[in-house]
């Protein structure tokens, strides 16, 4: 490393410090303004401010009157005339003020640079010493370098007061606390495949090959909190050409080409929704994991990992779509006790 | 002007006589002249980039505002509702309480569009605002001691601006802000073992539950905002105490400040500006729509639409997520899954970049080995590593910003969206190293522009004829000022360290803790262009006869372009290194 010698030899330099840092050549001298030198200049800006406040009332003027006159009524365009007006007006009002005032200080206000002194942050060697004995008096005072039982005791008993407002809360704001809800749908033997969101029921004879449907289960709305389980039980349905089917997560799990995979993501919950018939591939829209359908729902691209869990599914005997069971693992992201 | 503010009451105008009435009732029962006394006159310097944090301050005024307004008519429930108010397409559909009040905010309640409109722009210029601000504050070294505390309280202003925006972002309840928390609820089940149980502690029970609006609505309005108040008045009060910073320049030093009295003129400046901010965002709430929720709906976990993107400040997570491959998820020997592939992205990616934020201005101060306080600003070139080094972080956060839209990258330019992310993960971490080296070649070469000037003038233009036949441009030189502001930064070297060993030959205690230091010393001030002497400069001229005067006269001291006698050898090397003797 060169720069090593070569600071030695600036040291030596060093030594001379008239020779080392330049002078400060003190402040610039204060360049007068227009209107500090033309007396018609200066009453011209004053106008100007003048004006810029008389905008600003005009603008409070403009908002009050389109408050009455420009209600937002009940069609887009009502409403957005009315959101224009006041908005409009309500800026002209601000932006008179500021800058009006702004102006007012710039020409019109004394613009000669002051300098303050500035001082050590820290205080001085005397105060500071009467800091610490003032600290050291209290501590004699407390007694409390010589009571050691009352130093531990109270900090044990400000250390455990917390409990009583963390339990209660850490008791109540998980609910049931009970998390392998997380492992189970409301998806169980017969439930029928409905339509997402009329709940109408699916006939296998109505999914032509290259259809997609958004489902939930049937029964749905009679679940306790039709959102919660809804938010772990949409599936997507797709008929491929039977020949085309390469795998599939379960045997027999498809009905005639007919097949059902979880519609949440197994990245972060994100519903995969956009399905490409030549491809057979869906996307996720939120981080573009790919998944294919005709492969098991295999992850093509993306920061997904695990395949869409696939529903199994079959008919009954009036020919709909139905569940033979719940999915096989759980739904959606990964959680840590997810395969326990 | 001074002589009119002294107290000596001799106009007794009706207004006067209430003033001084006033002041005097006050006084008796606060002691207030005191503190009009040493803030009334107190001294700020002026600059555009001094207005950035301004801009922060009044956009979170518009926000308490904006939002008062708000909280009048939200209703943050998620209790079922059907919609029956005027806009048609909703009509009769099932949402949530909030999503209907938000409704009736926007459509019904005269205002209130606009009112909303404001609240999410100035959030999203709060942010803004707050980033710019810290760059201005980083790049300028204005964090260097004694205002290390407050960068601390700033940084952590901007988390929680981050966790303001959020939780509001989240509480219209549409389809759009559930599925952003349906993307959280996912990031915070991959945290390992206790995953689970932080989403039922988060959504009260599985997601999305009943009790998320009601909470983030405490969050949002409450808990947050206490919190940005408290800081922001630290933040302050830390300025106060300080002084402000001031760029360099003649007449300005760390023991002064220079600038204008707070009253009047920045009781009319400041106060002007925010109202020139707060009009400005009326102004766009006015003219530029934004989250129209009432196109989107209510939340429903099904419906998802492309291209839909979070605010700005949170695009930088999003991105994160899409560019991490999905093979790092992986599961233990005991059958527990870890999540790396959301994990990564989205805990230990951002923790990264802002630990590095967070801690830059101590780790600055240990390779710099520098205790003095410091008040005037830095010129970023004149800190090169420094400069490159946020530059560097920068570039790293906006690669993230970008690849959060790579959808509509994909979709504007007609590209593949799987060969974006590719050359988005390639970039991430090829651009920050790229645009460290390009930045520190920059601020080195603006160094030696500046050596150059100070060393022989400016170019004039003008061309002078020899009886030789040799044709010179005659270079004019600096005047004090002009000279002042290229030299008048501190010369730094990396720190020198005490021997491994003292002199009987034992092992020094902490030298290896020395030896780092050194060596990141090294690393920051290793390449450096210093600062022109005036010993350098008097040489400069010697050599040219003394003629920075008569320039007409022969003098090769003052030829630019060509290599100099003057100009150490070693100072044009590739490696910027100042090789003087």
């Amino acid at each position: 490393m060169s720069t090593h010698d070569n600071s030695h030899d600036l040291e030596v330099l060093d030594g001379n410090t008239s020779l080392d840092r330049f002078e400060d050549p003190g402040h610039p001298e204060h360049k007068p303004r227009r209107g500090d030198l033309d007396p018609k200049a200066n009453k011209k800006a004053e106008r100007q401010v003048l004006f810029l406040f008389a905008i600003s009332v005009l603008g409070t003027i403009g908002f009050v009157v389109a408050y009455f006159a420009l209600p937002p009524g009940d069609n887009p365009e009502s409403m957005r005339t009315s959101n224009l007006a006041l908005g409009g007006a309500l800026a002209f009002a601000l932006l008179g003020i500021g800058t009006g005032a702004i102006h007012w200080a710039k020409a019109l206000m004394n613009d000669h640079e002051k300098s303050e002194e500035r001082h050590l942050q820290a205080s001085d060697a005397e105060t500071r010493e009467a800091a610490v004995q003032a600290l050291q008096d209290g501590t004699d005072d407390s007694g409390i370098s010589r009571r050691g039982a009352l130093k531990g005791a109270v900090v044990t008993a400000v250390a455990l007061f917390p409990l009583t407002i963390a339990l209660p809360l850490i008791g109540n704001i998980g609910e049931d606390w009970n998390v392998s809800k997380l492992k189970h749908t409301m998806w169980k033997k017969g439930t029928r495949l409905a339509r997402d969101p009329s709940g109408r029921a699916i006939k296998a004879s109505d999914v032509t090959i290259g259809s997609v449907f958004h489902v939930i289960p049937e029964d749905l709305e009679e679940a306790e909190h039709p959102l919660d389980e809804k938010a772990k039980a949409v599936v997507l349905l797709v008929r491929l050409d039977p020949r085309d089917i390469k795998s599939e997560q379960g045997e027999g799990w498809s009905y005639d080409g007919i097949i059902a995979f979880s519609k949440i993501c197994t990245h972060v919950g994100c519903p995969v929704a956009l399905y490409e018939q030549q491809t057979h591939h869906l996307l996720c829209p939120c981080h573009q994991s790919t998944f294919d359908v005709a492969d098991g729902a295999r992850v093509v691209f993306g920061p997904a990992k695990r395949p869409l869990p696939q529903l199994p599914i079959t008919v009954d005997d009036e020919g709909y779509l139905i569940a033979q069971s719940d999915f096989h693992e759980p739904v959606g992201p990964s959680f840590w006790e997810r395969e326990k | 002007m001074s002589t009119t503010t002294a107290p000596t009451t001799s106009t007794p105008t009706p207004l006067g006589r209430a003033a001084a009435g006033t002041a005097d009732y006050l006084d008796q029962r606060t002691g207030l002249g005191v503190v009009v006394k040493n803030f009334a006159r107190k001294i700020f310097p002026d600059h555009w980039s001094f207005l950035l944090g301004e801009i922060a301050l009044f956009s979170f005024v518009t926000i308490l505002i904006s939002g008062v307004f708000l909280t009048m008519f939200f209703v943050p429930s998620m209790g079922e509702t059907h919609y029956t108010g005027p806009w048609d397409s909703l009509r009769g559909v099932e949402m949530s309480e909030a999503f209907s009040s938000t409704l009736r905010l926007s459509f019904e309640v005269r205002g209130g569009l606009l009112m909303r409109q404001i609240h999410h722009w100035a959030a999203l210029i709060f942010m803004a605002a707050i980033v710019t601000h810290m760059m201005r504050v980083f790049f300028t070294g204005a964090f260097r001691k004694p205002r290390e505390l407050n960068w601390v309280v700033g940084f952590t202003l901007l988390i929680l601006g981050l966790a303001a925006g959020f939780s509001g972002y989240s509480l219209p309840d549409d389809v759009l802000s559930g599925n952003g928390l349906r993307i959280t609820d996912g990031v915070i089940k991959a945290i390992p073992i206790i995953g689970s149980y932080m989403s039922y502690f988060v959504f009260g029970g599985e997601f999305p539950g009943q009790d998320l609006i009601p909470r983030l609505f405490t969050v949002h309005v409450l808990l947050v905002p206490a919190l940005i108040l408290a800081l922001i008045g630290l933040h302050l009060l830390f300025v106060v105490l300080h002084k402000h910073t001031q760029y360099p320049g003649s007449g300005r030093s760390n023991k002064n400040v220079v600038g204008f009295p707070l009253f009047p003129i920045y009781v009319a400046k400041a106060g002007g500006y925010f109202f020139t901010v707060f009009g400005v965002i009326a102004l766009m709430a006015a003219t530029m729509s934004i989250n129209p929720v009432w196109n989107y709906g209510p939340y429903d976990p099904s419906p998802v639409s492309a291209g839909a993107q979070p605010d700005w400040y949170m695009l930088f997570l999003e991105g994160s997520l899409r560019l991490m491959p999905g093979g790092a998820e992986f599961v233990t020997w005991g059958g527990y899954t870890v999540s790396l592939n959301i994990i990564i992205p989205a805990m230990i990616v951002p923790g990264i970049l802002f630990t590095l934020l967070a801690i830059y201005p101590f780790v600055e101060a240990a390779v710099t080995g520098d205790k003095r306080e410091h008040h005037v600003l830095d010129r970023p070139r004149n800190r090169p590593f420094r400069t490159s080094f946020g530059v560097a972080l920068l570039v790293a956060f906006f690669i993230l910003v970008l690849a959060g839209s790579n959808d509509l990258i994909a979709t504007h330019f007609h590209l593949s969206i799987n060969d974006i992310t590719w050359a988005f993960r390639v970039l991430f971490f090829v651009g920050p190293w790229l645009a460290f080296v390009i930045t520190k070649r920059i601020c080195l070469g603006l160094q030696r522009k500046d050596r150059e000037l100070v060393l022989h003038g400016h170019e004039t233009g003008r061309i002078v004829r020899f009886a030789s036949g040799e044709y010179i441009e005659v270079h004019k030189p600096l005047d004090a000022h002009e000279r002042w502001l290229r030299v008048q930064h501190d010369n730094i070297r990396p720190i020198e360290i005490e021997p491994a060993e003292d002199s009987r030959g034992v092992r020094r205690k902490g030298y290896q803790l020395d030896r780092l230091r050194q060596r990141l010393s090294q690393v920051f001030y290793e390449d450096r262009v210093e600062p022109v002497t005036p010993a350098e400069l008097a040489a400069a001229h010697s050599h040219g006869e003394h003629d920075e005067i008569a320039s007409e006269s022969h003098e090769p001291a003052q030829v630019g372009g060509g290599h100099h006698l003057v100009e150490p050898e070693g100072e044009t090397t590739t490696d910027g290194r100042n090789t003087q003797v």
